[in-house]
């Protein structure tokens, strides 16, 4: 029962979730939105800085939620930064198929060049625990619909 | 008749009139046997769904097996054998809160329909624009959605009776609220999150005393206290028939007879009606009034039995020993380091609401799972009820007439898990 749970709760998942990073509201962003798990009551918000050449120049959120929900939130503020929305939207489809497709192969996004993905496979323990998918994915939601003008978003 | 059920009418543990005997209660539910993640399954979200003990499952597929047809319809012998069932069991729920006569129970498909319906069919009946609808901040979604479509559709106004930081009611606070404008109190008789007892009694007569009819939510009220619509003079009293042990697809309405036969019908379509042209059309009387279309029927046989299954064993037996284990419960939870008990009320059902430091609800229930350790964690469809105490979500641990002090202390031991990885 512990293994699994290790699995889930990394030290970097509770480390973020405790120690939420790029958390507030920065000045002079364009884009935001607005995240919300109707199961659980969870709710938070994405800013984004999108920059006039087309890349994420700045990302944070506020909110609250569980550890998964915050880690995920928090990491994603970190490997946002210098990205084109096509990317973000890249690293969000690997990130969904991390969480939920058995089948998903991690070195395969290593084909992306992506030494930031590496940071988001501390969640591939979610996988274990479909409940938890929505909590790991809101703030991947709430970002598509920030970068896509969408404003409000649930994971219903 | 399934073979693990071969006397499905059989009295829950024989002695249990004498003594609670919940080893005996247990053998009666086959899912208590399960294991989940290896560890046997403490089964503590009662008051989302109680399991079904062989009985029911026994009645209702016996019901399946020999005695099912479509009900009030046919003139085969099939149908009046499927339609004396599906009556008995309206006389059987009438017995249970101890209602008058028979044709006030109402089966709908479910308690929130059940409220639904009388938001709809008496607030449009007798509700208009001005009028003054008070519910309380403990109210579940389910009793509080309906009146504001209600409020949509006539103008009445909503207003919310308080209660303390423990969780009390506070009955002066509501007293305050009625006027002579006051039409309708709807109000829980146990908070589905905090487990408050509500002085319902006293709520009622000061609403009659106001001139204001009375809903009272008694879904969390069913499975754990004797009930008695008439000595409460409760004018509508719903209840969710699987929070009793009994099936899902079934709710009950209790209402006066007088308020019934003058409500509009609710749902039209078959059953419901006594003579149909395309000028004009007239309706049954109650209950089948409020019963348009195929009723749920089995599951109307299931709630029979899950109501002879509780009447067997007794309500006081059973408020007795869920008393033990919220005593017992409330002891060891306080124990846990950096745990808060949400709801402290005076009067309290088996229901321990709790947060905990450091690790966010959802995280508890995850945790705990892994020790085979069923709660709820999350608001508990009482947002409003949530915002009062500053909190979006708590973990919910509901006790049933099925628990026992060692499942408490797997709640306990699976809690000191959790502050294990989160503190």
């Amino acid at each position: 029962m512990l293994d699994e749970l290790r699995e889930l709760y990394q030290e970097v998942i509770l480390d973020h979730g405790k120690n939420p990073r790029n958390f507030g509201r920065p000045d002079g962003t364009n884009r935001q939105a607005e995240g919300y798990n109707p199961l659980c009551g969870d709710r938070l918000t994405v800013y984004v800085t999108l920059a006039d050449d087309g890349r994420i120049a700045e990302a944070a959120f506020e909110g609250k939620g569980c550890a998964i929900s915050v880690a995920s939130a928090s990491l994603l503020t970190e490997v946002l930064k210098g990205r084109t929305v096509a990317e973000a939207d890249a690293l969000f489809d690997s990130f969904h198929r991390l969480c939920t497709d058995d089948a998903f192969d991690p070195d395969d996004v290593a084909a992306l060049g992506e030494e930031a993905f590496e940071r988001l496979q501390v969640f591939s323990g979610v996988k274990q625990f479909p409940v938890r998918v929505k909590c790991a994915t809101l703030a991947w939601h709430t970002l598509h619909a920030a970068l896509h003008g969408e404003g409000r978003t649930t994971t219903e | 008749m399934s073979s693990n059920a071969s006397a499905p009418y059989a009295a829950p543990g024989s002695n249990s009139m004498l003594a609670f005997d919940v080893a005996r209660v247990r053998e009666d539910f086959p899912i208590l046997r399960q294991e989940v993640y290896g560890k046997p399954l403490v089964y503590l979200d009662n008051a989302a769904s109680a399991q079904k003990p062989r009985q029911v499952i026994g009645a209702m597929s016996q019901a399946l097996e020999t005695c099912y047809a479509n009900v009030h319809r046919g003139a085969h012998y099939m149908s009046q054998h499927a339609t004396d069932a599906y009556e008995q069991a309206r006389a059987k729920v009438q017995a249970f809160l101890g209602a008058e006569r028979p044709e006030e129970i109402i089966f709908t498909h479910g308690a929130t329909e059940a409220i639904n319906l009388v938001a709809t069919s008496y607030g449009q009946g007798f509700l208009k624009q001005g009028d003054e609808v008070v519910l309380s901040v403990l109210e579940h979604h389910a009793n509080i959605v309906p009146w504001q479509l209600l409020r949509e559709r006539t103008g009445i106004e909503i207003k919310v009776a308080p209660i303390d930081d423990d969780g009390n009611f506070l009955f002066d606070e509501f007293e305050k609220l009625l006027t002579p404008r006051t039409k309708m109190v709807a109000i829980t008789h146990i908070s589905n999150a905090l487990g408050t007892i509500t002085p319902i009694a006293a709520i009622i007569e000061a609403a009659h005393a106001a001139g204001a009819k009375v809903l009272v939510d008694g879904c969390q009220a069913a499975p754990h206290q004797h009930l008695d619509v008439r000595a409460l003079d409760a004018d509508f009293y719903v209840f969710a028939p699987h929070k009793i042990y009994g099936p899902t697809g079934i709710g009950v309405l209790y209402g006066k007879a007088d308020l019934l036969n003058a409500m509009p019908p609710y749902q039209g379509g078959g059953e419901m009606i006594r003579k149909v042209t395309f000028e004009e059309t007239t309706f049954q009387d109650i209950p089948h009034r409020f019963e348009a279309g195929t009723p749920p029927i089995v599951e109307a046989i299931g709630l029979g039995a899950a109501v002879d299954y509780l009447s067997a064993i007794g309500q006081t037996a059973v408020e007795a020993h869920e008393a033990g284990l919220l005593a017992y419960a409330s002891e060891r939870l306080a124990d846990i380091p950096g745990l808060t008990i949400i709801g402290r009320a005076r009067e309290k059902a088996s229901i321990v609401s709790f947060v905990m430091e450091g690790a966010h609800p959802h995280d508890i229930g995850t945790v705990i799972d892994r020790a085979g350790v069923a709660v709820r964690a999350g608001h508990h469809c009482a947002q409003p009820l949530m915002e009062r105490f500053g909190l979006s979500a708590t973990a919910r641990a509901s006790f049933g007439l099925y628990n026992t002090r060692e499942e408490v202390d797997a709640l306990a031991d699976a809690l000191a898990k959790v502050r294990e990885i989160f503190a």
